[in-house]
């Protein structure tokens, strides 16, 4: 007997796919479609508050457009780097792929950085919501004290919705984290929960909010654990996929959040 | 893994290796000129209505080209294309139907 007559051909046994892709990229994408719709909610959420609400606010003055404009520029030149790296993954160069993954990550670092200054300075100005603590001996004075307290909806939907996004890019880089670096990325993972945990202050909603850092630590050891594997051009396409989505909401939540609440005089 | 998604997955790299460089500096340079447009309306205070317009008539063209080029569906199956866009947008435009008369309907009754 020949040694090919040895050999079951696999291929024959399964259907082809019927939407002509792997069955990774799929989940994902019916991932994203579930999580689109999540976005949709709190977006309509907002926009249901705006239209009903005859006194809603336009904090946001020049400084603030200013700062999600280059919040922008970085979520879209991050798209560019990723996509980038799928095309490095699928031509075999790993070193260039690391590159771009990284690259990738550091504009994502650099979007929220820049969001968590936007919260913090809305936040000392007065704009809270009542799940956060208020710094201690003191008493909020700012613009948006009476914003907070007459239209409670504006401050309700706005963190609720970039939170929630900010949420995603944080996941997204630690995804493209683990992508790239795998098991090498925990230990720099536990050393950002920490930085982000010692260096802010107690009633800062990042002092806890830092403890996602330490979740997603915790859930990829388990996962490399339990499934250590090399990651090839296909893992590098799907958290593609992720990030891009990501990138793809920011496109309506920058307009609709701030561009049309802009205080322009 | 088996054989199957193996021999998928080969294919699809093959279609990217397809894929010009070039066309992703073009679809980034493009987004970023919109959103250059979109601020600079900003600081012309148009009228609320017509701005919104304008800001989601831009926001849809972005989706659209980070969906197509860089999520890579514009090369996908027609059947993935459609199912996916189709199931999206219908479940989107439910939730106008449902959402938005009622916000204006507050509006209407003067609801302070």
């Amino acid at each position: 007997m020949s040694e090919s007559a040895l050999v079951p051909d696999v291929t024959s046994v399964y259907e082809p796919s019927l939407f002509g892709t792997y069955s990774k990229k799929i989940g994902m994408w019916l991932f994203l479609l579930s999580d689109s719709l999540t976005f949709g909610a709190l977006l309509y959420a907002y926009s249901y508050g705006r239209i009903s609400t005859p006194d809603w606010p336009t904090p946001f003055h020049s400084q603030s457009i200013v700062n999600a404009t280059i919040m922008t520029a970085f979520l879209l030149t991050s798209s560019l780097t990723m996509v980038l790296a799928v095309r490095a993954s699928v031509d075999g160069n790993q070193k260039l792929q690391r590159l771009f993954l990284l690259a990738t990550m550091l504009c994502g670092v650099g979007f929220l950085i820049l969001h968590a200054r936007e919260w913090t300075n809305l936040i000392a100005e007065g704009l809270s919501l009542p799940a956060f603590p208020a710094a201690p001996g003191h008493k909020a004075t700012g613009e948006f004290v009476d914003v907070a307290k007459t239209v409670p909806q504006f401050p309700a939907t706005f963190f609720g919705l970039t939170g929630m996004h900010m949420l995603h890019v944080t996941l997204g880089v630690i995804y493209l984290g683990v992508i790239a670096l795998r098991r090498k990325f925990i230990p720099i993972l536990l050393v950002c929960w920490l930085a982000a945990w010692l260096g802010t202050p107690a009633y800062s909603p990042f002092h806890y909010g830092a403890h996602v850092l330490l979740l997603a630590a915790i859930t990829i050891s388990i996962i490399l654990w339990l499934k250590p594997k090399l990651y090839d051009s296909s893992d590098v396409e799907v958290a593609g996929l992720y990030w891009h989505f990501v990138d793809l909401v920011w496109m309506f939540i920058f307009p609709l959040v701030y561009l049309m609440s802009a205080k322009i005089l | 893994m088996d054989a199957t998604q193996l021999a998928i997955e080969e294919r699809v790299a093959e279609q990217h290796r397809h894929h010009k460089r070039a066309t992703f500096f073009w679809v980034w340079g493009a987004l970023l000129v919109m959103t250059a447009i979109e601020v600079y309306l900003t600081y012309q205070n148009l009228e609320p209505k017509r701005m919104l317009t304008i800001l989601m008539g831009l926001s849809i063209i972005k989706a659209a080209l980070i969906i197509g080029f860089f999520m890579h569906l514009k090369y996908e199956v027609s059947l993935m294309k459609w199912l996916t866009m189709c199931s999206v947008i219908l479940c989107l435009l439910l939730m106008t139907y449902f959402f938005f008369p009622d916000a204006y309907r507050i509006v209407k009754l003067g609801v302070q």
